[in-house]
């Protein structure tokens, strides 16, 4: 299988430091772009006036939080299956990132519920489901650093994620298959986006930034990772020399 | 069948279970996981009167009464074939207007529902309010469509 000769460890540390700059560089240019679109030359919507522009950091942010859930339960079935290591540090590494997102959505969607909606929060299926995605990242952190065994800790972390995963359709269905008082899909359905073109650029812009804004943190801590474990290996050794 | 292949299936096995178990548990409890019912649930099962609930749908055109009183308000909420009336006292939300999505909630006591809180909901459709004028304008409006 091809994709084994990105497995190796060092193989890996020399790819992302290549691509790790051209992600923050990128990342920066979409993000300033993205939120001078959003924040000044964006229009107002029609019904919600200026409190639109919660948009352009909400939406993008709960993307990224089911996308990262997605790429963390991918990696742990790599993990748990082909039994590769980066495939666990992917995993762990990717965690906090995701639960960053989530905790971004969830406030920006509360600061922006109460003066739409007249509510801070609601206990709708939606709003209920992405609280219940931010606690399996928390859990994750929590199993993966609970054991003194690295090995051992991720595999929990691994069974974990996948079974987290069942969330992710719930949260993306959640508005088409109940009643909820946050509204359906508006760019990802079947019939197109619903956001005039004026809005959907700098949305797609700040959704760009924020992914490769997350590749960035995922390689810088990945690589970090693979270098502090490199350095216990190493002190082990010498220990077990002397 | 090697080591790697049985795990794959057994991640797959396993993964397969537990969405069906979920599916399961998911259509079990569809009747608490609505945020709201429409008025023609409330009419087709109507609650006890002691039961707090939520009731969601449309303001009825030309239905929204201001009280003397300036902060007690009566309008009804619509989802096309049923309404109900409400009756509820305080602040309502920016959004509130006729036509316009809410869910309410409070009790049913003899037909009238008493509300106790007003939420507004909001469609998916976002556009600048000049292209709204002008889809108003040329007649091409239709509510909750897109542009």
């Amino acid at each position: 299988m091809s994709l084994h000769r990105f497995a190796n460890p060092a193989r890996f540390l020399r790819l992302a430091a290549i691509v790790q700059p051209w992600c923050v560089g990128l990342g920066a240019l979409c993000l300033l772009g993205g939120l001078y679109l959003g924040l000044l030359r964006s229009p107002a919507d029609y019904q919600q006036g200026e409190t639109v522009r919660i948009m352009y950091v909400h939406v993008p942010a709960a993307w990224m939080a089911l996308f990262v859930y997605a790429n963390m339960a991918l990696a742990s079935a790599v993990a748990l299956i082909w039994r590769h290591p980066l495939a666990d540090i992917a995993a762990k590494n990717a965690a906090p990132i995701g639960a960053g997102f989530t905790f971004v959505a969830l406030v920006t969607g509360s600061l922006w519920g109460q003066p739409m909606w007249g509510t801070w929060w609601v206990w709708d299926a939606r709003l209920t489901s992405v609280l219940i995605l931010f606690f399996l990242y928390l859990g994750h952190i929590a199993l993966v650093n609970a054991f003194d065994d690295v090995e051992r800790g991720a595999r929990a972390g691994a069974i974990l994620a996948l079974v987290g995963s069942v969330n992710l359709p719930i949260i993306k269905f959640s508005v088409d298959w109940w009643n909820t008082l946050h509204q359906p899909a508006s760019v990802l359905r079947l019939d197109g986006p619903t956001i005039h073109s004026a809005m959907l650029t700098p949305l797609f812009l700040m959704a760009i930034a924020f992914t490769l804004l997350f590749v960035a943190l995922l390689l810088i801590n990945m690589r970090a990772e693979i270098v502090e474990r490199k350095i216990r290996n190493l002190r082990r050794a010498r220990a077990a020399e002397s | 069948m090697t080591r790697k292949r049985r795990r794959l299936y057994g991640v797959l096995l396993g993964l397969a279970a537990l969405g069906a178990a979920t599916a399961m548990a998911l259509l079990a409890f569809q009747d608490n996981l609505v945020f709201f019912f429409s008025p023609s649930d409330l009419i087709a099962k109507p609650p006890s009167a002691d039961r707090n609930l939520r009731l969601g749908g449309l303001v009825e055109t030309d239905s929204v009464k201001k009280l003397p009183d300036g902060r007690t308000v009566e309008f009804r909420i619509t989802d096309g074939p049923n309404t109900v009336a409400v009756h509820y006292a305080g602040i309502l939300p920016d959004l509130f207007r006729e036509g316009q999505g809410v869910v309410v909630e409070g009790r049913l006591v003899s037909g009238v529902f008493q509300a106790r809180e007003v939420l507004a909901k909001h469609d998916e459709t976002y556009m600048p309010r000049e292209v709204a004028d002008a889809l108003k304008k040329s007649g091409h409006w239709q509510e909750g469509k897109k542009p």
